[in-house]
């Protein structure tokens, strides 16, 4: 009770600060998005003259071909596809690799902690998926994805099995069920908290990746979002206002993503972050 | 069913239990993992030495990494490396913990500023650089409009050559700070109240009970906020793209964005040596800092 006038004080300053630090980028990117392009370039922080915001719109979304729609369909494919292999994977390594002490567990956490600090060797790596048939496919940036995900999703998904009581496991591999069904039917479902964490996290950075795309899936014929943004940069400089429509498009799927899992991310990273 | 409940130890013994536990669930992750990832890393240290154009390799010894050196915009993206990298994570540990200290007090607008200051963390690099080449321009951009309605003239920002990469280095501590204050506030979660109350009793005040608790018990999260941001700013490569493409002239190159610039002008080679430098410039810091902090951590 005493401390009343300095929190309403204090929490006034700060949600002050936060409007003209955070919020007035977010609410640019909207008002630039709605002008004409004439008034866009004024790079004004103002209500658009002429809300133009459904011609922008549409614009952008059939420009060259509608583009952006095939580069949307693209980079949710790799999106859905990479975090599905990559957590499945991770997830059974990080789950091997908590229950069970072996020699093999040096290794295993040594390869894990590499794989998080050292940078991907860009040409080799190019030189490597040519040998395989897998340079500017999709199915080739799924797998790099899925592969520079896994260190971060063992970590935490280690971090979690640790919590899962190791009985659980144990009464059902006396009832008879494989090695494969403890884990999909007895861990996994356990795992769903974290599950959860991981997910939105590594789709967002799937979805939201530049570098992967422009070295490894270069070229028009498999645009990602990221990509169309970038070459709308370099060749329709003067549109400010396609150019902040499309932010705005491409940042909507991770933005509702974080609202509708905002709790769990959080209660997630925390249970990993505590206990890793 | 009748099997398990006459002789269970029995069917426990029949199968090792190591087995519930199979060595194969390493193998998926780990043949990507190889093949994709460990395999390019042990062959950049061969091509590091080479010319290569991808058909034909010629081995040319230290030549790649000679030419790494002795061209001066190639030594500036070296040292700006370091720069951004020490910047940017200082930044983060001390904004971070600020922000993370504020936003666990009691406050009014608490759940919707721990939110906000999460969002920048949701958009896209190249979103974010575009967005703040804007916001930065010299002349019309909303900074230096701002600014200069209270009587300031703002720097050129990303165009200046003195400010670009430390203006870069500002739009990524506002896009990544989020990530920092969000484990500060998991790692002030663990303190236990009664500390605070203990040094109540005893007369501490806020920032001796700051100095004394706080900062010690939450050396856990710092060291993750400083490796995590280590690791992202010495390798950082999309953001410092999106927004000066290392101009003006070299001014804001770094190791990651000079391999690219040579991997685009056809010199593989070069640019895997560039891969190979930065591999040891992130490991030759990475890991004693890692080794430090988790040994002060296992002492106390």
């Amino acid at each position: 009770m005493r401390n009343r006038p300095r929190e309403i004080v204090l929490g006034t300053v700060a949600i002050l600060a936060s409007v003209v630090v955070f919020i007035v980028p977010f609410v640019f990117i909207f008002l630039t998005a709605a002008k004409t392009p004439a008034e866009a370039a004024e790079f004004g922080f103002s209500l658009p003259i002429e809300w133009a915001i459904w011609d922008n719109l549409t614009t952008v979304l059939t420009v060259r071909n509608n583009l952006i729609v095939r580069a949307f369909v693209n980079s949710t494919v790799i999106t859905v596809l990479s975090v599905a292999l990559m957590v499945v994977l991770a997830a059974m390594v990080g789950y091997v690799l908590q229950r069970r002490r072996s020699r093999w567990n040096h290794v295993v956490n040594f390869f894990v902690l590499a794989g998080l600090i050292v940078p991907p060797a860009v040409v080799p790596t190019i030189w490597v998926m040519q040998g395989l048939g897998l340079f500017k496919t999709i199915p080739g940036m799924i797998l790099i994805e899925a592969t520079l995900g896994l260190s971060f999703c063992i970590l935490l998904f280690r971090a979690f099995v640790s919590t899962i009581p190791k009985e659980l496991d144990e009464a059902a591999w006396i009832d008879g069920a494989g090695p494969l069904r403890v884990f999909f039917s007895v861990v996994v479902p356990l795992l769903r908290p974290v599950m959860v964490t991981v997910v939105v996290v590594q789709a967002v950075n799937v979805f939201n990746d530049f570098t992967g795309p422009l070295y490894f899936l270069p070229g028009d014929d498999n645009a990602t979002v990221q990509l169309t943004l970038y070459n709308f940069q370099s060749q329709t400089m003067s549109q400010w206002n396609l150019l902040f429509m499309d932010i705005l498009l491409i940042t909507i799927p991770p933005l509702v993503m974080y609202i509708f899992f905002n709790r769990q991310i959080v209660a997630g990273m925390t249970s990993g972050a505590v206990k890793g | 069913m009748a099997q398990a409940v006459t002789a269970p130890g029995a069917v426990a013994k029949r199968r090792s239990v190591k087995s519930i536990y199979p060595t194969w669930f390493y193998l998926p992750a780990g043949l990507l993992y190889v093949v994709l990832f460990a395999l390019p890393t042990f062959a950049s240290f061969y091509f590091a030495f080479t010319r290569w154009s991808l058909q034909d390799v010629e081995f040319t010894g230290w030549e790649n990494f000679v030419t790494f050196f002795s061209e001066p915009q190639l030594r500036t993206g070296f040292i700006n490396t370091f720069v951004y990298g020490f910047v940017t994570s200082g930044a983060k540990v001390v904004l971070g913990l600020a922000l993370a200290v504020l936003l666990t007090s009691q406050l009014i607008g608490r759940g919707y500023l721990r939110s906000v200051v999460f969002f920048p963390v949701l958009v896209s690099a190249i979103g974010v650089g575009i967005t703040f080449k804007v916001l930065m321009d010299p002349f019309d951009g909303l900074i230096n409009e701002s600014l200069s309605a209270l009587g300031i003239t703002g720097p050129a920002w990303l165009t200046d050559p003195q400010w670009a990469l430390m203006s870069v280095a500002l739009i990524d501590v506002w896009k990544g700070v989020g990530i920092a204050t969000l484990i500060y506030i998991a790692g002030l979660a663990a303190i236990p109240q009664e500390y605070y109350e203990a040094a109540k009793v005893d007369g501490a005040g806020g920032w001796k009970a700051f100095r004394s608790i706080t900062l010690p018990l939450v050396r856990p999260a710092t060291a993750t906020v400083i490796l995590l941001s280590l690791i992202g700013g010495l390798r950082s490569f999309d953001l410092i793209w999106a927004t000066t493409r290392g101009g003006p002239g070299f001014t804001s190159d770094v190791i990651a964005s000079v391999i690219y610039k040579q991997y685009q002008a056809g010199f593989y080679g070069l640019s895997t040596a560039g891969n190979v430098v930065l591999f040891l410039v992130v490991t030759a810091i990475v890991v004693p800092i890692s080794t430090l902090l988790n040994r002060r951590e296992v002492e106390r």
